[in-house]
Protein backbone atom coordinates (compact mmCIF):
# COMPACT_ATOMS: atom_id res chain seq x y z
CA UNK A 1 0.00 0.00 0.00
CA UNK A 2 1.42 3.09 -1.17
CA UNK A 3 1.45 6.32 1.10
CA UNK A 4 2.51 9.92 0.77
CA UNK A 5 4.00 12.17 3.82
CA UNK A 6 3.94 16.01 2.81
CA UNK A 7 6.58 18.13 5.14
CA UNK A 8 5.74 21.63 5.38
CA UNK A 9 7.24 24.13 7.41
CA UNK A 10 5.40 27.22 8.49
CA UNK A 11 6.16 30.70 9.74
CA UNK A 12 5.11 29.45 13.29
CA UNK A 13 5.62 25.37 12.77
CA UNK A 14 5.81 22.45 11.46
CA UNK A 15 3.30 20.04 10.08
CA UNK A 16 3.24 16.61 8.58
CA UNK A 17 0.55 15.60 6.04
CA UNK A 18 -0.34 12.18 5.35
CA UNK A 19 -2.68 9.98 3.37
CA UNK A 20 -2.31 6.94 1.47
CA UNK A 21 -2.38 6.78 -2.48
CA UNK A 22 -5.91 7.88 -3.28
CA UNK A 23 -4.38 11.14 -1.87
CA UNK A 24 -8.16 12.11 -0.83
CA UNK A 25 -8.10 12.00 2.35
CA UNK A 26 -5.67 13.33 4.80
CA UNK A 27 -4.22 13.40 8.53
CA UNK A 28 -2.79 16.12 10.14
CA UNK A 29 -0.05 16.58 12.51
CA UNK A 30 1.31 19.43 13.95
CA UNK A 31 2.40 21.64 15.16
CA UNK A 32 5.62 20.65 15.59
CA UNK A 33 8.39 23.48 17.01
CA UNK A 34 5.46 25.71 17.77
CA UNK A 35 5.89 29.80 17.00
CA UNK A 36 9.61 28.66 15.57
CA UNK A 37 10.01 29.21 12.09
CA UNK A 38 10.81 26.23 10.23
CA UNK A 39 12.29 27.49 6.97
CA UNK A 40 12.92 23.81 5.43
CA UNK A 41 12.02 19.99 6.25
CA UNK A 42 13.08 17.18 4.15
CA UNK A 43 13.48 13.66 4.66
CA UNK A 44 15.97 10.92 3.33
CA UNK A 45 15.67 8.73 0.65
CA UNK A 46 17.66 6.30 2.13
CA UNK A 47 15.97 6.01 5.20
CA UNK A 48 11.85 7.20 5.17
CA UNK A 49 11.83 7.92 8.81
CA UNK A 50 14.63 10.19 8.47
CA UNK A 51 13.64 13.52 8.61
CA UNK A 52 15.92 16.97 9.44
CA UNK A 53 13.99 20.18 9.91
CA UNK A 54 15.65 23.81 10.16
CA UNK A 55 14.36 25.64 13.29
CA UNK A 56 14.72 29.30 13.81
CA UNK A 57 14.29 32.33 15.29
CA UNK A 58 15.33 35.85 15.45
CA UNK A 59 15.22 35.74 19.00
CA UNK A 60 17.29 32.35 19.48
CA UNK A 61 19.10 31.59 16.42
CA UNK A 62 19.28 28.47 14.73
CA UNK A 63 18.57 24.91 15.60
CA UNK A 64 18.17 21.86 14.18
CA UNK A 65 15.85 18.93 14.66
CA UNK A 66 15.79 15.42 13.34
CA UNK A 67 13.17 12.64 12.98
CA UNK A 68 13.93 9.05 13.37
CA UNK A 69 9.95 7.97 13.34
CA UNK A 70 8.91 9.79 10.14
CA UNK A 71 8.17 13.08 11.82
CA UNK A 72 5.86 11.21 14.95
CA UNK A 73 8.50 12.53 17.71
CA UNK A 74 12.02 14.95 17.42
CA UNK A 75 14.61 15.74 19.01
CA UNK A 76 18.04 17.73 18.62
CA UNK A 77 20.55 15.69 17.29
CA UNK A 78 23.41 15.07 19.83
CA UNK A 79 21.38 15.37 22.24
CA UNK A 80 19.75 13.35 24.93
CA UNK A 81 16.26 12.14 23.53
CA UNK A 82 14.64 12.25 27.13
CA UNK A 83 13.00 15.09 28.88
CA UNK A 84 15.55 16.20 31.37
CA UNK A 85 19.24 15.48 30.31
CA UNK A 86 21.86 14.47 32.89
CA UNK A 87 24.03 16.57 34.70
CA UNK A 88 27.21 17.02 33.67
CA UNK A 89 29.20 18.55 30.76
CA UNK A 90 27.23 18.65 27.19
CA UNK A 91 28.84 15.78 25.14
CA UNK A 92 28.72 18.01 22.41
CA UNK A 93 27.85 21.85 20.62
CA UNK A 94 24.96 20.86 18.88
CA UNK A 95 23.50 22.39 15.59
CA UNK A 96 26.48 25.03 15.33
CA UNK A 97 27.23 26.25 12.19
CA UNK A 98 31.35 28.21 11.99
CA UNK A 99 32.06 29.05 9.11
CA UNK A 100 35.37 27.55 8.43
CA UNK A 101 37.68 30.87 8.37
CA UNK A 102 41.01 28.72 9.22
CA UNK A 103 40.34 27.34 5.01
CA UNK A 104 38.87 30.35 3.71
CA UNK A 105 39.28 33.61 5.61
CA UNK A 106 36.05 35.47 6.19
CA UNK A 107 35.21 37.81 3.47
CA UNK A 108 32.95 40.75 2.77
CA UNK A 109 29.80 40.28 0.79
CA UNK A 110 27.78 43.13 -1.08
CA UNK A 111 25.09 44.76 1.10
CA UNK A 112 21.72 46.59 -0.58
CA UNK A 113 23.21 49.92 -0.62
CA UNK A 114 26.77 48.51 -2.68
CA UNK A 115 28.98 48.99 0.52
CA UNK A 116 30.34 46.14 1.54
CA UNK A 117 29.33 43.86 4.52
CA UNK A 118 30.65 41.41 6.74
CA UNK A 119 29.54 37.70 6.71
CA UNK A 120 27.16 36.53 9.50
CA UNK A 121 25.49 33.47 10.05
CA UNK A 122 21.72 33.96 10.30
CA UNK A 123 19.59 30.54 9.68
CA UNK A 124 19.65 27.67 7.89
CA UNK A 125 17.41 28.10 4.37
CA UNK A 126 17.46 24.35 2.90
CA UNK A 127 18.32 20.85 4.28
CA UNK A 128 19.45 18.39 1.34
CA UNK A 129 19.95 14.68 2.54
CA UNK A 130 22.06 12.30 0.96
CA UNK A 131 20.40 10.11 -1.66
CA UNK A 132 22.34 7.41 -0.26
CA UNK A 133 23.08 7.68 3.55
CA UNK A 134 20.75 8.85 6.16
CA UNK A 135 23.24 10.05 8.39
CA UNK A 136 24.80 12.59 5.53
CA UNK A 137 23.03 15.93 4.86
CA UNK A 138 23.84 19.29 3.47
CA UNK A 139 22.93 22.61 4.61
CA UNK A 140 22.30 25.58 2.62
CA UNK A 141 22.70 28.88 5.12
CA UNK A 142 22.58 32.63 5.25
CA UNK A 143 25.09 34.32 4.61
CA UNK A 144 25.69 31.88 1.88
CA UNK A 145 27.14 28.81 2.38
CA UNK A 146 27.51 25.22 2.22
CA UNK A 147 27.49 22.88 5.23
CA UNK A 148 27.54 19.34 5.54
CA UNK A 149 26.87 16.64 8.43
CA UNK A 150 28.12 13.21 8.08
CA UNK A 151 26.90 12.31 11.39
CA UNK A 152 22.93 12.57 11.56
CA UNK A 153 22.98 16.66 12.00
CA UNK A 154 25.12 16.36 15.34
CA UNK A 155 27.95 18.44 14.07
CA UNK A 156 28.22 21.02 10.92
CA UNK A 157 30.88 21.22 8.32
CA UNK A 158 31.28 24.26 6.30
CA UNK A 159 32.50 23.09 2.53
CA UNK A 160 34.67 26.65 2.05
CA UNK A 161 35.39 26.01 -1.30
CA UNK A 162 32.08 27.74 -2.34
CA UNK A 163 31.78 30.72 0.31
CA UNK A 164 35.77 31.31 -0.70
CA UNK A 165 35.36 30.98 -4.32
CA UNK A 166 36.58 34.46 -4.62
CA UNK A 167 33.73 36.33 -6.36
CA UNK A 168 31.60 36.69 -2.33
CA UNK A 169 32.67 40.53 -2.38
CA UNK A 170 29.80 40.46 -5.49
CA UNK A 171 27.15 38.23 -3.96
CA UNK A 172 23.90 40.72 -2.36
CA UNK A 173 21.25 39.53 -0.28
CA UNK A 174 17.93 39.16 -2.08
CA UNK A 175 14.97 40.71 -0.47
CA UNK A 176 14.62 37.93 1.91
CA UNK A 177 18.66 37.69 3.14
CA UNK A 178 21.67 36.24 1.07
CA UNK A 179 20.66 32.67 1.53
CA UNK A 180 21.90 29.39 -0.29
CA UNK A 181 18.44 27.67 -0.37
CA UNK A 182 19.21 25.17 -3.67
CA UNK A 183 21.00 22.05 -3.29
CA UNK A 184 20.38 19.39 -5.68
CA UNK A 185 22.28 16.22 -5.44
CA UNK A 186 23.48 14.38 -8.80
CA UNK A 187 21.76 10.89 -8.24
CA UNK A 188 24.04 9.57 -11.34
CA UNK A 189 27.00 11.28 -10.11
CA UNK A 190 28.03 11.88 -6.36
CA UNK A 191 30.45 14.22 -7.15
CA UNK A 192 28.51 16.84 -8.71
CA UNK A 193 26.58 19.14 -6.94
CA UNK A 194 24.24 22.62 -7.99
CA UNK A 195 23.34 25.17 -5.47
CA UNK A 196 21.75 28.74 -5.65
CA UNK A 197 22.19 31.47 -3.78
CA UNK A 198 19.84 35.21 -4.07
CA UNK A 199 21.74 37.07 -5.22
CA UNK A 200 24.77 35.32 -6.47
CA UNK A 201 23.20 32.89 -9.00
CA UNK A 202 24.11 28.96 -9.64
CA UNK A 203 27.44 27.30 -8.83
CA UNK A 204 27.89 23.42 -9.71
CA UNK A 205 30.77 21.43 -7.75
CA UNK A 206 32.14 18.52 -10.23
CA UNK A 207 34.31 17.06 -6.99
CA UNK A 208 32.06 16.59 -4.42
CA UNK A 209 32.36 20.12 -3.13
CA UNK A 210 36.06 21.39 -3.09
CA UNK A 211 35.79 23.46 -6.06
CA UNK A 212 33.12 25.25 -7.44
CA UNK A 213 32.17 27.10 -11.11
CA UNK A 214 29.50 29.69 -11.09
CA UNK A 215 27.23 28.53 -14.26
CA UNK A 216 25.22 31.16 -15.28
CA UNK A 217 25.93 32.19 -18.62
CA UNK A 218 22.86 33.49 -20.61
CA UNK A 219 20.63 35.13 -17.51
CA UNK A 220 19.94 38.45 -17.97
CA UNK A 221 18.82 40.66 -14.90
CA UNK A 222 17.97 44.17 -15.43
CA UNK A 223 19.52 45.34 -12.19
CA UNK A 224 22.86 44.24 -13.26
CA UNK A 225 24.38 46.68 -15.86
CA UNK A 226 26.39 44.16 -17.21
CA UNK A 227 24.73 41.97 -19.35
CA UNK A 228 27.18 39.13 -19.44
CA UNK A 229 27.82 39.61 -15.51
CA UNK A 230 28.84 35.97 -14.26
CA UNK A 231 27.93 37.25 -10.43
CA UNK A 232 25.01 38.64 -8.98
CA UNK A 233 21.91 36.95 -10.59
CA UNK A 234 18.81 36.40 -8.55
CA UNK A 235 18.01 33.21 -8.69
CA UNK A 236 14.89 31.63 -6.74
CA UNK A 237 15.14 28.25 -7.52
CA UNK A 238 16.27 25.34 -9.78
CA UNK A 239 15.08 21.69 -10.00
CA UNK A 240 15.96 18.68 -12.43
CA UNK A 241 14.44 15.08 -13.48
CA UNK A 242 16.43 12.80 -11.45
CA UNK A 243 17.17 10.58 -14.74
CA UNK A 244 18.02 13.49 -16.93
CA UNK A 245 20.75 15.41 -14.02
CA UNK A 246 22.12 17.86 -17.11
CA UNK A 247 18.84 19.31 -17.62
CA UNK A 248 18.38 22.20 -15.22
CA UNK A 249 15.28 24.31 -14.82
CA UNK A 250 15.13 27.87 -13.30
CA UNK A 251 13.01 30.26 -12.07
CA UNK A 252 14.99 33.37 -11.74
CA UNK A 253 13.64 36.62 -10.52
CA UNK A 254 12.36 36.95 -13.49
CA UNK A 255 12.48 34.87 -16.38
CA UNK A 256 12.23 30.93 -16.12
CA UNK A 257 15.57 29.56 -17.29
CA UNK A 258 16.77 25.82 -19.34
CA UNK A 259 19.78 24.40 -19.66
CA UNK A 260 20.60 21.20 -20.95
CA UNK A 261 24.18 20.99 -20.43
CA UNK A 262 24.75 21.27 -16.77
CA UNK A 263 24.33 24.79 -16.10
CA UNK A 264 26.73 25.45 -18.47
CA UNK A 265 24.52 27.97 -20.92
CA UNK A 266 21.00 29.05 -20.24
CA UNK A 267 17.93 30.02 -22.64
CA UNK A 268 14.38 31.57 -21.55
CA UNK A 269 11.61 29.30 -21.67
CA UNK A 270 9.44 32.10 -20.02
CA UNK A 271 7.37 31.53 -23.52
CA UNK A 272 3.29 32.69 -22.85
CA UNK A 273 3.64 32.82 -19.38
CA UNK A 274 0.94 35.52 -18.30
CA UNK A 275 4.25 36.72 -16.25
CA UNK A 276 7.60 34.83 -15.85
CA UNK A 277 8.14 36.30 -12.56
CA UNK A 278 7.86 33.98 -9.38
CA UNK A 279 9.48 31.59 -6.73
CA UNK A 280 8.95 27.86 -7.37
CA UNK A 281 9.55 25.64 -10.04
CA UNK A 282 9.70 21.61 -10.38
CA UNK A 283 9.26 18.83 -13.02
CA UNK A 284 7.28 15.69 -13.20
CA UNK A 285 8.57 13.00 -11.25
CA UNK A 286 8.23 10.80 -14.82
CA UNK A 287 8.05 12.97 -17.77
CA UNK A 288 11.03 15.61 -18.12
CA UNK A 289 9.94 17.41 -19.89
CA UNK A 290 6.50 18.56 -17.99
CA UNK A 291 7.13 21.43 -15.45
CA UNK A 292 5.79 23.49 -12.91
CA UNK A 293 5.73 27.26 -12.32
CA UNK A 294 3.15 29.62 -10.41
CA UNK A 295 3.69 32.85 -11.70
CA UNK A 296 3.59 35.70 -9.65
CA UNK A 297 2.24 38.80 -10.85
CA UNK A 298 5.98 41.10 -9.98
CA UNK A 299 8.58 42.25 -7.98
CA UNK A 300 6.61 44.87 -6.47
CA UNK A 301 3.17 42.47 -5.93
CA UNK A 302 4.13 39.31 -4.98
CA UNK A 303 0.82 37.60 -5.59
CA UNK A 304 -1.12 36.13 -8.59
CA UNK A 305 -2.34 38.42 -11.74
CA UNK A 306 -5.76 39.46 -11.02
CA UNK A 307 -6.21 37.77 -7.98
CA UNK A 308 -6.22 34.28 -9.67
CA UNK A 309 -4.25 31.32 -8.42
CA UNK A 310 -3.09 29.62 -11.20
CA UNK A 311 -0.21 26.67 -11.47
CA UNK A 312 1.12 26.62 -14.91
CA UNK A 313 2.47 24.04 -16.36
CA UNK A 314 4.66 22.77 -19.81
CA UNK A 315 5.14 19.55 -21.07
CA UNK A 316 7.62 20.73 -23.65
CA UNK A 317 10.57 21.39 -21.62
CA UNK A 318 9.20 25.21 -21.37
CA UNK A 319 7.80 28.14 -24.01
CA UNK A 320 4.41 26.74 -24.49
CA UNK A 321 2.67 26.87 -20.71
CA UNK A 322 -0.67 26.02 -20.06
CA UNK A 323 -3.06 27.60 -17.06
CA UNK A 324 -4.00 25.18 -14.52
CA UNK A 325 -6.70 26.34 -12.42
CA UNK A 326 -9.33 22.97 -11.22
CA UNK A 327 -9.68 23.22 -7.74
CA UNK A 328 -7.82 26.90 -7.39
CA UNK A 329 -9.34 30.18 -6.13
CA UNK A 330 -10.66 31.96 -9.00
CA UNK A 331 -10.89 35.32 -7.39
CA UNK A 332 -9.55 37.09 -4.22
CA UNK A 333 -6.63 35.23 -3.80
CA UNK A 334 -3.37 37.72 -3.06
CA UNK A 335 -0.95 35.04 -1.37
CA UNK A 336 2.04 33.79 -2.51
CA UNK A 337 4.55 30.43 -3.08
CA UNK A 338 7.83 30.57 -2.26
CA UNK A 339 10.91 28.92 -3.71
CA UNK A 340 10.82 26.14 -1.41
CA UNK A 341 7.10 25.42 -1.20
CA UNK A 342 6.54 23.19 -4.31
CA UNK A 343 7.11 19.55 -4.48
CA UNK A 344 6.22 16.67 -6.46
CA UNK A 345 5.56 13.03 -5.22
CA UNK A 346 6.62 9.84 -7.18
CA UNK A 347 3.53 7.64 -7.45
CA UNK A 348 2.39 6.48 -11.12
CA UNK A 349 -0.26 9.39 -11.19
CA UNK A 350 2.74 11.96 -10.20
CA UNK A 351 1.05 14.11 -7.06
CA UNK A 352 1.80 17.91 -7.18
CA UNK A 353 1.81 20.14 -4.15
CA UNK A 354 2.33 23.47 -2.78
CA UNK A 355 2.22 26.07 0.12
CA UNK A 356 0.88 30.00 -0.05
CA UNK A 357 1.89 32.58 2.15
CA UNK A 358 -1.71 32.64 2.95
CA UNK A 359 -1.56 29.10 4.77
CA UNK A 360 -2.80 27.04 2.08
CA UNK A 361 -1.36 23.86 1.02
CA UNK A 362 -2.96 22.13 -2.14
CA UNK A 363 -2.86 19.12 -3.35
CA UNK A 364 -2.80 17.68 -7.44
CA UNK A 365 -3.42 13.45 -7.59
CA UNK A 366 -2.65 13.95 -11.28
CA UNK A 367 -0.41 15.88 -12.74
CA UNK A 368 -2.18 19.17 -12.07
CA UNK A 369 -5.11 18.52 -13.84
CA UNK A 370 -7.18 18.59 -10.61
CA UNK A 371 -6.38 20.36 -7.05
CA UNK A 372 -8.04 20.08 -3.71
CA UNK A 373 -6.59 21.77 -0.48
CA UNK A 374 -5.35 19.72 2.09
CA UNK A 375 -5.50 22.29 4.55
CA UNK A 376 -6.59 25.20 4.17
CA UNK A 377 -5.65 27.94 7.61
CA UNK A 378 -1.70 27.04 8.50
CA UNK A 379 0.93 29.96 9.08
CA UNK A 380 2.21 30.78 6.06
CA UNK A 381 4.02 28.31 4.17
CA UNK A 382 7.85 28.43 4.10
CA UNK A 383 8.58 25.24 2.40
CA UNK A 384 6.73 21.93 1.42
CA UNK A 385 8.41 18.78 0.67
CA UNK A 386 6.71 15.14 0.18
CA UNK A 387 7.76 11.93 0.85
CA UNK A 388 6.43 9.09 -1.18
CA UNK A 389 6.42 5.05 0.33
CA UNK A 390 5.78 2.21 -1.42
CA UNK B 1 18.68 29.76 42.37
CA UNK B 2 15.63 30.43 40.11
CA UNK B 3 16.22 31.38 36.34
CA UNK B 4 13.04 32.47 34.36
CA UNK B 5 12.99 31.73 30.67
CA UNK B 6 10.45 32.92 28.26
CA UNK B 7 8.28 30.74 26.70
CA UNK B 8 9.77 29.39 23.88
CA UNK B 9 13.05 28.27 25.73
CA UNK B 10 10.95 26.66 28.58
CA UNK B 11 9.26 24.63 25.64
CA UNK B 12 12.75 23.76 24.05
CA UNK B 13 13.80 22.69 27.43
CA UNK B 14 10.89 20.27 28.00
CA UNK B 15 10.50 22.40 31.32
CA UNK B 16 7.28 24.24 32.93
CA UNK B 17 7.98 27.06 35.47
CA UNK B 18 11.44 28.34 36.80
CA UNK B 19 14.40 26.70 36.07
CA UNK B 20 15.97 25.52 39.23
CA UNK B 21 19.86 25.37 39.43
CA UNK B 22 22.76 25.32 42.06
CA UNK B 23 25.10 27.81 41.19
CA UNK B 24 28.13 27.93 43.62
CA UNK B 25 29.47 31.30 44.84
CA UNK B 26 30.20 34.11 43.15
CA UNK B 27 26.82 33.69 40.99
CA UNK B 28 27.89 35.59 38.07
CA UNK B 29 25.87 35.93 34.57
CA UNK B 30 28.41 33.84 33.17
CA UNK B 31 28.23 30.85 35.47
CA UNK B 32 24.46 30.53 35.69
CA UNK B 33 24.22 30.45 32.24
CA UNK B 34 27.18 27.95 32.55
CA UNK B 35 25.24 26.15 34.56
CA UNK B 36 22.08 26.08 33.20
CA UNK B 37 23.27 24.84 29.78
CA UNK B 38 24.91 22.37 31.55
CA UNK B 39 21.42 20.89 32.54
CA UNK B 40 20.17 22.05 29.63
CA UNK B 41 22.48 21.57 26.61
CA UNK B 42 19.54 21.79 24.35
CA UNK B 43 19.23 25.83 25.16
CA UNK B 44 23.23 26.37 24.10
CA UNK B 45 23.38 28.77 21.16
CA UNK B 46 19.81 30.25 22.09
CA UNK B 47 20.81 32.65 25.03
CA UNK B 48 24.59 33.36 24.14
CA UNK B 49 26.31 32.42 20.68
CA UNK B 50 28.37 29.84 20.72
CA UNK B 51 31.06 31.57 19.33
CA UNK B 52 31.54 34.72 21.20
CA UNK B 53 29.16 34.02 24.17
CA UNK B 54 27.80 37.02 23.56
CA UNK B 55 24.15 38.01 24.64
CA UNK B 56 21.84 37.22 21.51
CA UNK B 57 20.19 40.79 20.51
CA UNK B 58 16.77 40.46 21.26
CA UNK B 59 17.40 38.54 24.83
CA UNK B 60 17.17 41.24 28.03
CA UNK B 61 18.66 39.98 31.09
CA UNK B 62 16.57 41.51 34.48
CA UNK B 63 17.69 40.59 38.21
CA UNK B 64 15.36 42.56 40.85
CA UNK B 65 13.84 44.61 38.72
CA UNK B 66 17.08 46.12 36.91
CA UNK B 67 18.24 45.69 33.63
CA UNK B 68 21.36 43.74 33.86
CA UNK B 69 21.40 43.27 29.77
CA UNK B 70 24.78 45.07 29.22
CA UNK B 71 26.50 44.06 32.49
CA UNK B 72 29.54 42.52 32.58
CA UNK B 73 29.14 38.67 32.62
CA UNK B 74 31.38 38.72 35.40
CA UNK B 75 29.55 40.74 37.74
CA UNK B 76 28.11 39.31 40.90
CA UNK B 77 24.34 38.96 40.72
CA UNK B 78 22.30 40.54 43.76
CA UNK B 79 22.31 38.54 47.25
CA UNK B 80 18.17 37.76 46.89
CA UNK B 81 18.87 36.54 42.85
CA UNK B 82 21.81 34.37 44.42
CA UNK B 83 19.74 32.97 47.36
CA UNK B 84 16.93 31.98 45.29
CA UNK B 85 14.14 34.55 46.79
CA UNK B 86 14.22 36.48 43.19
CA UNK B 87 14.42 34.76 39.47
CA UNK B 88 17.18 35.83 36.82
CA UNK B 89 15.11 36.93 34.22
CA UNK B 90 15.79 36.06 30.95
CA UNK B 91 13.03 37.93 28.31
CA UNK B 92 12.76 37.78 24.59
CA UNK B 93 13.05 42.02 23.76
CA UNK B 94 9.85 42.87 21.76
CA UNK B 95 10.32 43.55 18.36
CA UNK B 96 7.59 41.65 16.53
CA UNK B 97 6.10 38.13 16.69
Amino acid sequence: MSSVRVLVGTRKGAFVLTSDGKRKDWQVSGPFFAGWEIYHMKGSEADSNRIYASQTSGWFGQLIQRSDDGGKTWHQPGLPNEAIPPPGPPAALPNRFAYDTAAKPLTTHQWYDGTQHPWEFKRVWHLEPSLTDPDTVYGGVEDAALFRSTDGGENWQELPGLRGHGTGPQWQPGAGGMGLHTIILDATNPKRMYIAISAAGAFRTDDGGATWKPINKGLRSQYIPDPNAEIGHCVHHVAIHRARPDVLFMQKHWDVMRSDDAGEHWREVSGNLPTDFGFAIDVHAHEPETLYVVPIKSDSEHFPIEGKLRVYRSRTGGNEWEPLAKGLPEKDCYVNVLRDAMAVDTLDQCGVYFGTTGGQVYASADAGDNWMPIVRDLPAVLSVEVQTMN
Amino acid sequence: MRVALPYHLRNLARIEGDVLLVVTAPVTLRAVLDALETHYPMLRGTIRDYGTGQRRAFLRFFACAEDWSLASPDAELPEAIAAGKEPLLILGAIAGG
